[in-house]
């Protein structure tokens, strides 16, 4: 085990509320059985671990209070939680606690909570589905809970923020949010991660587990928005119980390594989720997604729409997996992957799984790469959009589609802008996008 | 207004037009008919320069300005316009956003200021009307899951904001019943002026009932093999094209 993890696990149990203890001896014994994964690993055959061969020290106990104005978040006005190196920020979160809501932080939990978070801390979690799953319970000292009572439908979106400053050398974070949506009830969730333009290297071990009872509904937006050195290893991890509704918006911008894992267990007929995803590596940075939709039950939908740009030497990987049990019949699985590679020495990994056990399903998958389309670029330069503003037009006309679906509008307002810029930072290219 | 002399092109190392002369005088009218794979199309599409299509040989000049050394965004800022016969999907762009960076450039190009969204937004659907487009289409994706007719009405609007010198339509009236093709010879007549001249690449003589040409042309084998006045399409119409190849 690296110096790294070691620090961070004596870190851990400094720090962490007793009732913590039980999870993190757990993890401690569980990730001194696991092998790191290697390149002979299939599920992590193009992703190398190699940006964590560095040496990361756990956070210091106290973060130091660095100015967090130059990163850029999306404007929501619901109760926001942010969190700068690890550590809670008090003087940076805000907002009214809607009824119906319950948003506690693992640290602050009093017994009763405490218990509760504990029963169900670790229940979306599927064996052997997420190899860092061991090492985020041994160093877990604080997290999120999020609970929405039964029938409660919570309007404004809860917000939070997990950002990384460049104040601190190399540190590993370990970041848990466990959210419990109650029978028919409704939430929205902003999850966003972030670093200073400064940010030293941070190694972020994240966990979102997402329990929805029969008939709740989350809307879910998980933006990864760290770049430069940034090391993320993380997951989401959905259980659906009978007509649950998960509709996901997951985007990555690239960093030195983000491998995300989605994992959504339909555990109850009728369950759907939808999942949308961006990736947008460039430079030398590694953007890894990898989805697993688990048909257990019959009459369940799931429906994947992933779309990446990988530019200059940059390297994606999407793998998309649809495990449909024996039992699972009347099943219906959609799953699409389209990758726009901008340049020769661009890669992208793409690989629909499907593993079918039931006979009458419908399952549908396509995967496509493609360059701009030199067609679509020579039509708008005949109607006199100059070269390199026609480019522009075409890249984000790419993701776009996905981009209008986001139905928060904060989000999207707050999107859009941010992404148009990734493919020019002259104004004059994207003026006709925004 | 425009000036071809000996041009020869050749698209995949194959030559297509062989020789081509056509001069085009301001506010004039041509048509170019032909039997199919006679180069008409390749007309269009070498002159506003798309990839593939290389001249081998001869010049072509717009408003005393060589078209063939310039960049295909500045030909369109000079003045030229190819109405498409298959115009491009593009989904994802909106079609308004398109022709706002359209117009913008051209504008920009003529020394004229930027229309402001409000008076761009009323000249488009102004345009859309003029068309019998629904301006529910500027939202869409360009061309995104328009029907044929819907694509070449599409194309029209473009051209109406863009106020071109030289329309080139590339078997515009193709594919289009009886109604669209009265719309689309209504848009075309209307922007005809003393300043504006106009290419119609056609099979059928029929889009000549509605507009009337100063010139038709006969291309075959690249190479214009016999022009003359509007009777000469009604002379083809009756006859087709085997005779010509004769007189070539």
């Amino acid at each position: 085990m690296s110096d790294f993890m070691q620090q961070a696990l004596a870190a851990a149990a400094r720090t962490a509320p007793a009732w913590l203890e039980p999870v993190q001896a757990r993890g401690r014994d569980a990730w001194s059985k696991t092998a790191l994964p290697t390149r002979k690993t299939e599920a992590w055959k193009y992703t190398s671990l190699q940006p964590l061969q560095q040496t990361f020290s756990a956070p210091a106990t106290e973060s130091a209070r660095s100015p967090l104005d130059d990163i850029p978040l999306p404007a929501l006005d619901g109760p926001t939680l942010v969190f700068a190196d690890g550590h809670y920020r008090a003087e940076l979160s805000h907002g009214e606690l809607p009824a119906g809501l319950n948003l506690v932080r693992f640290a602050d939990a009093n017994s009763e909570q405490a218990a509760r978070i504990a029963a169900a801390l670790g229940s979306a979690l599927q064996p052997g589905r997420h190899v860092f799953a061991p090492l985020n319970d041994a160093t877990l000292a604080d997290g999120v809970f999020l609970e929405v009572a039964a029938n409660a439908h919570i309007d404004t979106p809860v917000h939070i923020a997990w950002l990384t400053t460049g104040q601190n050398e190399s540190i590993s974070i370990t970041q848990r949010l466990l959210v419990c949506l109650a029978e028919n009830s409704s939430a929205t969730l902003v999850e966003s991660f972030a670093n200073t333009a400064t940010g030293g290297t941070a190694f972020t071990n994240g966990i979102t587990e997402l329990l929805l009872a029969r008939g709740a509904q989350l809307n879910h937006y998980r933006l990864h928005l760290e770049q430069g050195d940034a090391v993320h290893i993380g997951g989401v991890h959905a259980r659906q119980e009978a007509d649950s509704l998960l509709n996901g918006f997951h985007l990555a911008l690239g960093s030195a390594l983000k491998r995300i894992d989605l994992v959504v267990d339909h555990q109850g007929s009728g369950a759907h989720c939808a999942l949308d995803g961006l990736y947008l590596p460039r430079g030398t940075e590694t953007v890894d997604y990898h989805t697993c939709i688990e048909h257990a039950v019959p009459h369940c939908t799931s429906q994947e729409r992933f779309r990446g740009i990988i530019a200059d030497e940059a390297t994606a990987v999407f793998n998309g997996r649809i495990h449909i049990h024996p039992q699972a019949q009347k099943t219906r699985a959609e799953l699409s992957n389209k990758n726009l590679l901008t340049s020769n020495k661009a890669e992208i990994n793409t690989k629909p799984e499907l593993e079918i056990y039931a006979d009458d399903v419908q399952c549908a998958h396509g995967a496509t790469v493609a360059q701009l389309d030199p067609l679509a670029l020579h039509y708008l330069r005949t109607r006199g959009v100059p070269r390199e503003e026609a480019e522009v037009m075409l890249s984000y006309g790419f993701i776009n589609e996905l981009v209008e679906a986001i139905a928060q509008p904060a989000v999207q307002a707050f999107l859009k802008p941010l992404l148009a810029r990734r493919f020019a930072r002259d104004a004059r290219l994207t003026r006709h996008i925004l | 207004m425009l000036k071809i002399d000996n041009l020869h092109a050749s698209v995949e190392n194959k030559a297509i037009l062989k020789g081509l002369d056509l001069t085009v005088g301001p506010g004039e009218v041509h048509a170019i008919m032909g039997p199919n794979g006679s180069g008409k199309s390749t007309l269009g599409h070498v002159l506003a320069g798309r990839p593939g299509y290389s001249v081998t040989a001869g010049s072509a000049q717009l408003l005393g300005q060589d078209l063939l050394t310039l960049d295909t965004e500045e030909r369109a800022h000079l003045g030229l316009f190819l109405a498409y016969q298959y115009p491009v999907e593009i989904p994802g762009v909106s079609n308004m956003e398109f022709l706002k960076a359209s117009v913008d450039a051209v504008r920009e190009h003529r020394n004229e200021a930027a229309l402001d969204s409000v008076t761009f937004m009323k000249q488009a659907r102004e345009a859309c009307k003029a068309v019998d487009l629904d301006a529910a289409f500027l939202k869409r994706g360009v061309n995104e899951g328009f029907s044929g007719g819907e694509k070449k009405r599409n194309e029209l609007m473009q051209m109406m904001l863009l106020a071109p010198k030289l329309c080139i339509m590339d078997e515009t009236d193709s594919g289009l019943d009886i109604d669209a093709l009265q719309v689309v010879a209504n848009g075309i007549n209307a922007m005809r002026s003393g300043e504006r001249s106009f290419i119609l690449v056609t099979h059928y003589q029929r889009l000549l009932n509605f507009i009337k040409p100063d010139r038709v042309h006969v291309l075959s084998g690249g190479r214009i093999v016999k022009s003359g006045d509007h009777s000469l399409a009604l002379e083809l119409e009756e006859r087709g094209y085997a005779w010509l190849e004769d007189v070539a």
